[in-house]
């Protein structure tokens, strides 16, 4: 009974923490400046917010096979959102997309190549 | 348990409108298929919490399905915009430039 407490509250906690996660992440997706820097936004969704709310539906899953597609669902995850995010920022560089560049603090910031 | 689960579910929500006003507002293309990828994402989790919100977690299937998807679009968007074709018909008038 206290064992069930307790794994209840650390899934809830990791739901809760990852939401947060996700929630800031997206807000680094919609708010930062550059394709690059926005890059940074989509990884925190990636590894912060969907590792937390895996493991906090893990630790709430009923069966162990529910658990074992979340297991599965987290490796998918895991492999290839940094593969997706390496392949967009290689094919930005090579498109010719200049990342915002500030060279010193009192000059203003470049603006990078537009399309 | 429930509770915490809709809670969830908002969070997740808010972020995918956060993510398609960047996939809407966008400047370049890459923006886009970055954004596009976080919504994929997105969807994955929201699918995953909503299964167990409504007590099916059989929905799982669905979202492992989605992630499979998700990464073979990106992937094949970005060779698309690279390249103009996925790679199965190469015009025969660029063949003889290439040789």
């Amino acid at each position: 009974m206290m064992v069930e407490n307790i794994v209840t509250v650390i899934a809830i906690f990791s739901l809760s923490v990852g939401a947060l996660g996700v929630l800031f992440g997206a807000l680094g997706l919609l708010r930062l400046g550059d394709v690059y820097q926005r890059m940074h936004g989509a990884g925190i969704i990636d590894t912060g917010g969907a590792g937390l709310i895996l493991f906090g539906l893990l630790l709430a899953s009923p069966d162990w096979t529910v658990s074992v597609r979340l297991v599965l669902i987290g490796l998918l995850l895991g492999l290839t959102s940094p593969t997706a995010t390496h392949a967009i920022a290689r094919a930005a560089h090579f498109a010719g997309v200049k990342p915002l560049l500030k060279t010193s603090p009192d000059t203003p910031i470049e603006k990078g190549a537009e399309e | 348990m429930s509770l915490w689960f809709s809670i969830t579910l908002v969070a997740i929500g808010a972020s995918l409108l956060l993510a398609l006003a960047r996939a809407a507002l966008g400047p370049t293309a890459f923006d886009r298929v970055l954004a596009v990828n976080s919504i994929g994402t997105l969807a994955v989790l929201a699918i995953c919490v909503y299964g167990f919100f409504d007590g099916r977690p059989e929905f799982l299937d669905i979202a492992l399905l989605y992630a499979l998807i998700n990464f073979i679009g990106t992937i094949c968007v970005l060779k698309y915009f690279r390249a103009g074709t996925l790679g199965d018909h190469v015009p025969p008038e660029k063949q003889q430039d290439a040789q």
